[in-house]
């Protein structure tokens, strides 16, 4: 998959699971730059996005997503092991 | 079952209009996912959720500490819910011999919590029980000894089952028993628990808020009464009109089973006090022939409360059912394999609950048992004789078309009541119908067993339970008046309803005597009443008019001396 298009889907969980149309993702898009992006919405989000991809992420590696980027990395690595 | 996201939606949706209701959640393990829950399943029960969110962890203090943040809201419900992951950290801080008391433990310290509720606050609590965990330390040797967790976690179920029976401000939230449909598996996130001390997954969520619900809901007296079943390829398989009695499905041809056992608990709902109807495109007489001669159909005519087989439209032949029983559109549920016929139904009377029936009859049962559609707050002996008494009554309408004028078919029924004030016995009944009664309830307070018996023995209140019984029939206990004391000289009448199964009986002017004489004997002179009008009560708006109340304001007196004994064809028994 290319990055582009996973950025595209986690864009489309993102406007799905935080209920705001007006989300626009971008592979250094921080938790602080989207008011509904808290820890709570946070699970949320992984539990949506390990169920859309059909994987399981390790508890230590979403504690280290620090950015969208990293996000759609780590679901790229697994999709292409 | 709509899933944890699409409920979220639901918080930005208006919830104005909606009944009140004031919920404490006080949880050992990190609860804002089940709080954002509640409040947006409460949409989906038109329920606006007033919800105070204890912090984490923090049950014992909360109810402990009587001055605590719990006591001042003054919630309606509390909901305690304990886990199982904490329940088993606990269990292992423990040694051998204190592991083999830890359910008595546990009991003792849930008991502790409700003791002190009720002595402060007049909320329902509703406590759930624990899914099992099996911590595969004996392996199955686990359930033939005492020291290890699923026995003792087992057990706490059951004493907590046992417990709930006595105790009547608890009730239950049954998770262990959605676990063990759904599965651990599905019910547990470990990464949400590691990360989060969150107990339950996103997708199990909506079950518990749907259950928790459910019991509010029964307990403020909104639940069903009415199973309307249709016949062909729901009740049995084929179609009667065609396949004759010998080709319909049911026992042991075909996919019978599929339908005996649907109509096994279609049963067993009937004996719980839930009414049985028919609604069936048929010929009468062909439709009711497997009822009659089929030796494998488990329901009989017996069962069936009112038999509508015809060829008008569902619609009609549902609306005409309502009519009859009397009970709300929101108390019925209507099953029916044609998704044609659902539609129509749904369309037209959007009250009635309509189950999206699977396609495969062998699915029929699951699905049905999986909606949780016949929740109740009580169980009474006279819940079982629900069935006979609609059936005497449509007997009764066959006798009253025989009789010229009202009053001599009256006569006829040879009616008789017993009035006297609430009992042990009579209390569990009297608190039922405070909690079920909408329409002949004059200002819809609802009661729970524990206030009924406070009543029974305040100086200032008077109480009357009156039974009715006729010649065809015993009603049992059917009208409840509460009366207390507002000065000396006045009694206000603080509930007054009556089951609808005995209107236009002249049962409000036998009361009414009874009413005045009590208010006499206790040297009384006035009696004053209320009408509050809900969505529900509107046939009792003119109830004080027609009984000879003056209006006064908004309330309405009676002046007890210059009354003269209303004409009634009831006796006293």
């Amino acid at each position: 998959m290319e990055s582009s298009e996973a950025l595209k889907q986690v864009n489309a969980i993102f406007i799905d699971v935080l209920d705001n149309e007006d989300i626009v993702l971008t592979p250094e898009t921080t938790a602080s730059d989207i008011e509904e992006w808290d820890s709570l919405n946070h699970i949320q989000l992984v539990v949506a996005i390990e169920k859309h991809f059909k994987q399981r992420f390790t508890s230590a590696e979403i504690q280290k997503w620090s950015n969208v980027g990293e996000m759609c990395d780590a679901i790229q690595q697994r999709l292409n092991k | 079952m709509l899933n944890f996201n699409q409920l979220k939606k639901n918080l930005k949706k208006d919830f104005s209009g909606f009944k009140k209701v004031k919920l404490a959640i006080l949880a050992d393990n990190a609860s804002p996912f089940t709080n954002q829950v509640l409040k947006a399943y409460g949409y989906e029960a038109q329920v606006d959720f007033n919800i105070y969110e204890a912090d984490y962890d923090q049950i014992s203090m909360q109810v402990l500490d009587t001055s605590s943040e719990l006591y001042e809201f003054k919630p309606d419900f509390i909901f305690i819910n304990k886990s199982t992951e904490h329940l088993l950290k606990e269990f292992y801080k423990l040694n051998r011999f204190q592991q083999t008391l830890f359910s008595d433990k546990i009991i003792q310290e849930i008991k502790g919590y409700c003791d002190i509720i009720s002595s402060k606050l007049s909320a329902k609590i509703i406590i759930n029980t624990f899914p099992e965990i099996n911590d595969s330390v004996f392996g199955n040797f686990a359930a033939k000894t005492n020291t290890s967790f699923i026995y003792q976690l087992r057990r706490i179920n059951l004493l907590l089952m046992e417990y709930a029976q006595q105790c009547k401000p608890l009730f239950i939230c049954d998770i262990a028993s959605l676990q063990s449909s759904l599965g651990y598996q599905y019910a547990f996130d470990p990464k949400m628990y590691i990360t989060g001390d969150m107990v339950y997954s996103i997708d199990f969520l909506p079950y518990i808020a749907k259950n928790v619900t459910d019991i509010i809901q029964s307990i403020n007296g909104t639940f069903k009464k009415c199973l309307i079943l249709d016949l062909d390829n729901t009740t049995w398989g084929g179609i009667i009109g065609d396949d004759g009695i010998e080709g319909i499905q049911v026992g042991y041809l075909g996919i019978g089973k599929a339908f005996t056992e649907l109509q096994l608990w279609a049963k067993q709902l009937k004996q719980r006090g839930i009414i049985l109807a028919v609604c069936s495109k048929n010929t009468e007489e062909i439709a009711k022939g497997p009822f009659e001669k089929h030796p494998d159909m488990v329901l009989k005519l017996d069962d069936i409360a009112l038999f509508v087989a015809n060829w008008e439209t569902k619609v009609d032949n549902i609306r005409y059912i309502q009519k009859v029983l009397n009970i709300g559109f929101d108390s019925m549920v209507f099953v029916d394999d044609n998704p044609f016929e659902r539609e129509m139904v749904k369309t037209a009377i959007p009250e009635i609950t309509v189950p999206e029936l699977p396609e495969d009859p062998a699915e029929y049962l699951l699905y049905l048992r999986s909606l949780n559609l016949f929740e109740t707050a009580s169980f009474t002996d006279d819940d079982e004789q629900r069935t006979k008494q609609y059936q005497e009554e449509a007997k009764r309408t066959v006798l009253q078309q025989s009789f010229e004028s009202e009053d001599d078919f009256l006569k006829s029924l040879d009616m008789m009541s017993d009035a006297k004030a609430f009992s042990t016995f009579t209390i569990p009944r009297v608190a039922q119908l405070t909690q079920r009664s909408n329409q002949f309830n004059l200002r819809t307070i609802r009661y729970s067993e524990n206030e009924i018996e406070l009543i029974a023995k305040s100086p200032d209140h008077y109480s009357l339970s009156l039974t009715l019984e006729d010649k065809f029939g015993d009603h049992g206990l059917i009208a409840v008046v509460i009366l207390k004391k507002q000065d000396d000289i006045t009694l206000f009448i603080d509930t007054w309803i009556m089951s609808c199964r005995v209107l236009k009986r002249g049962m409000e002017n036998f009361t009414l005597n009874q009413l005045v004489t009590i208010a006499n004997e206790n040297s009384f002179k006035k009696i004053a009443a209320e009408y509050i009008p809900t969505k529900k009560n509107g046939i009792v708006s003119a109830h004080y008019k027609d009984l000879g109340f003056t209006a006064d304001g908004d309330k309405w007196i009676l002046d007890t001396a210059n009354y003269i004994d209303r004409t009634t064809f009831i006796n006293k028994k």
